[in-house]
């Protein structure tokens, strides 16, 4: 019981960061009906940036300008390059935001170097906040978990009840009408890419001290950043924050409790195989679930884009 | 109903014009001459190599521009196909009996033949809708079965691969395929039949339809064309190509790992297929030329070719979305009005500098590369076959006055070849 509450909690805290990750990625995809590969690759960037702000000016400050200079980066690459490769068609921006996460990455490298940084956790948040029978609950990943919800709440508050919200609002839905009525819709675009991908820089910020800072860091999260908001539904907020607390719990579940592919199929009433070592599924049957819990995501993807292709909360056909 | 429009086959003039089947032998005999002779022109081992490498590229990116180029659907786990047919190829080649009755040239057919298996499960549910959701399916799917390579260690062979040899297969015509340029001409033969018959396929009218779906889905519904169906169809035969190009990379190395089957590699195919331009035929042949001559041989030259690749690659998609092949087709017309030689002048103009500008600036790369990251006390660097300080002051005038000219030039020359360009491009006028 108590390793459940822990495992609550660890699922919490991955499932929150994927949420600010798949949020500004939901958004960017309703906007401009692309997905943006490089999107995993602003989150890393935030990363090394608060590294570097951080060893002049300490790590508040990284997490205020960070994810600043992120912002501006992203809107950087909007303005210059996707609305470029936009008049080409969808796939040639798939790919050119695909082409951006390689660059990014070899960029990373060549800056930074092939390591990993000595990134870590602030000496104000470094204690061990409680503990449930046993097991250590660090302050930071409350920090974490409040930076999230804070964050969360703030986009639903602007999104459905400021002014600038509403206008958002209505580019998603009808460009052409919002630009008749005398708003600057490409102005629009290039400020929620902006924001998206400093949301991406915020969760780099805070995740890099806990699940390291290094050049794979964009790689390892990126493509289950797609699934979470194809999980969801492309382009609902709601969506990719069940998707996303989904998929961290499922993740953290399967990691923690040893379940073996044996014990389920004996469980339904298959019995095991005599000599399971001659047998060609031998390594079907010894399955763990730690062994497969980083690829559910993708096994669930498959299923839903297979029975449900609009997603949990999806509205429409893509 | 009688006055219904209908099409009558006899009359030519209501003669459906298909593709025609017709092959045009020119282009396929340069080809042919040309894998057989250069093995004399680049004898050594290490050239042999890197062509083998080379015409295996080329069989995966036309498989590949089969579904983007052709068909429209952009895969990011394509390598999976390969790689599966090249396990599979392993695995017959550890079967002893059975390889000892098999020539080793008919080997890749089974590779085929798995990636196929392969596509028409996959394809069987990813092929219901184009763009977005067949890219994320696709990728989906790369990565399960990619992960799958370290859980099913009976067919993947988990971290350390599958390894076998090829020289137990039945001698074919006395050959046992001992020696690289054995394999070579197994490869090449190999380019040569999958190329035509991927190029054939083309031509079919369901790789016509294809082009259809690709362009206009709903209409080519309207037409009475299940657009799933098409896109099924060329998604299993490029399944079957891939395969074969598993196979041909099982022959030629003897071994397969993870590497083969993960997104890694499936980006690489799509970068080399989307370099060489995915609007021709012949695109993906010269994406894989140039990208395996990048790979090979400027990583021989500087760590950073990945960066420069990747550079590349973005300025490809933004300034040349129609790859090399674009580039190149675009003189067509200049040819044709034969008016070619109005823009050498401006040509050599421009790109001269630019080149030079641009071999600055990767110099520049470079030396910053150096200073950052060499181990401390090493100042010595070399490039461009000159040897210095790469702490002196001295190096980094020249470097950045040398590409800052360079590029100005560029800059002002450029509205000259602009006109030049538009100068040749109009029948008549001045020229």
């Amino acid at each position: 019981m108590d390793l459940i509450l822990v495992n609550i909690i660890d699922g919490l805290v991955t499932g929150l960061l994927l949420f600010m990750l798949s949020a500004g990625l939901t958004l960017i995809f309703s906007m401009m009906g692309v997905l943006n590969f490089a999107h995993a690759s602003f989150y890393m960037l935030g990363a090394y940036f608060a590294y570097q702000i951080s060893i002049a000016l300490g790590f508040w400050m990284g997490l205020l300008l960070a994810p600043l200079i992120v912002g501006v980066m992203g809107a950087g690459v909007e303005r210059y390059g996707l609305r470029r490769v936009h008049q080409y068609g969808h796939v040639p921006e798939l790919i050119f935001t695909f082409g951006l996460a390689l660059l990014i990455e070899e960029l990373v490298q060549f800056v930074w170097g092939k390591n990993q940084l000595p990134y870590s956790v602030p000496d104000v948040l470094n204690f061990t906040a409680f503990s449930i029978a046993g097991n250590s609950i660090p302050a930071y990943k409350i920090f974490m978990i409040f930076i999230s919800i804070a964050i969360f709440i703030g986009l639903l508050y602007i999104l459905t009840r400021t002014r600038v919200g509403m206008i958002i609002q209505a580019a998603l839905s009808y460009p052409r009408t919002v630009e008749a009525l005398g708003h600057n819709v490409p102005l629009i675009f290039m400020g929620v890419f902006g924001v998206g991908t400093a949301l991406a820089g915020v969760a780099g910020v805070i995740a890099g001290p806990v699940l390291g800072t290094f050049p794979g860091m964009a790689f390892v999260l990126g493509s289950i950043v797609f699934v979470t908001i194809v999980i969801g539904g492309l382009g609902s907020l709601w969506g990719a924050l069940v998707a996303s607390l989904l998929i961290g719990w499922i993740t953290t579940f399967a990691k923690s409790y040893n379940i073996e592919m044996a014990d389920i199929l004996n469980g339904i009433g298959i019995g095991t195989p005599e000599n399971l070592d001659e047998n060609l599924f031998r390594d079907f049957w010894t399955i763990t679930s730690p062994q497969i819990a980083d690829i559910l995501p993708y096994i669930l993807m498959v299923l839903i884009l297979i029975f449900r292709p609009s997603g949990l909360f999806g509205k429409r056909h893509s | 109903m009688t006055d219904q429009i209908t099409t009558d086959p006899t009359k030519p003039s209501q003669r459906m014009r298909a593709g025609s089947m017709t092959l045009t032998f020119g282009p396929w005999i340069v080809a042919a001459v040309l894998l057989a002779v250069l093995p004399f022109i680049f004898t050594n081992n290490s050239s042999i190599t890197i062509m083998n490498q080379m015409w295996i590229t080329v069989i995966f990116a036309l498989a590949y521009n089969m579904l983007l180029g052709q068909g429209g659907m952009l895969s990011f786990g394509h390598a999976v196909y390969a790689g599966v047919g090249g396990f599979a190829c392993m695995h017959i080649m550890n079967a002893s009996d059975f390889f000892a009755a098999l020539p080793l040239p008919v080997l890749p057919v089974f590779g085929g033949l798995f990636g196929m298996g392969l596509a028409i499960i996959v394809g069987s549910f990813s092929t219901r809708s184009a763009g977005t959701v067949f890219a994320m399916i696709s990728l989906g799917v790369g990565e399960l079965i990619a992960a799958c390579s370290v859980i099913i260690v009976a067919f993947f062979g988990g971290e350390e691969g599958v390894s076998g040899d090829r020289t137990y297969a039945m001698p074919f015509f006395g050959t046992e395929f001992l020696q690289q340029i054995e394999v070579y001409y197994l490869i090449s033969g190999w380019v040569l039949i999958s190329a035509a018959l991927m190029y054939l396929w083309s031509r079919t009218p369901v790789g016509r339809m294809s082009n259809a779906v690709r362009d206009n889905p709903e209409r080519a519904e309207f037409l009475g064309y299940s657009a799933r169906w098409v896109r099924f169809y060329s998604f299993v035969a490029s399944g079957f190509f891939a395969g074969v190009a598993g196979g041909l990379f099982a022959i030629n190395y003897e071994i397969l790992t993870e590497e083969n089957l993960n997104t890694t590699s499936s980006g690489i195919i799509l970068l080399v297929t989307f370099l060489g331009g995915v609007g021709f035929f012949f695109g993906p042949i010269i994406g894989a030329i140039a990208f395996t001559l990048l790979q090979t041989v400027l990583s021989l030259q500087t760590e950073l070719w990945a960066f420069y690749a990747g550079t590349l690659f973005v300025a490809t998609v933004m300034f040349f979305p129609g790859g090399l092949a674009g580039l190149m087709m675009m003189h067509v017309p200049v040819f044709r009005l034969g008016k070619a030689r109005v823009l050498i002048r401006p040509y050599l103009k421009t790109l001269l500098p630019a080149l030079i500008g641009i071999l600055g600036l990767s110099a520049l790369v470079e030396m910053v590369f150096h200073v950052r990251h060499a181990a401390y006390g090493d100042d010595e660097m070399t490039l461009f076959w000159t040897t210095f300080n790469s702490h002196d002051i001295l190096p980094w005038v020249i470097a950045i006055g040398v590409t800052a000219v360079a590029l100005g030039i560029t800059r002002a020359t450029a509205p000259a070849l602009r006109e030049a360009w538009n100068d040749a491009n109009t029948a008549g006028g001045s020229a």
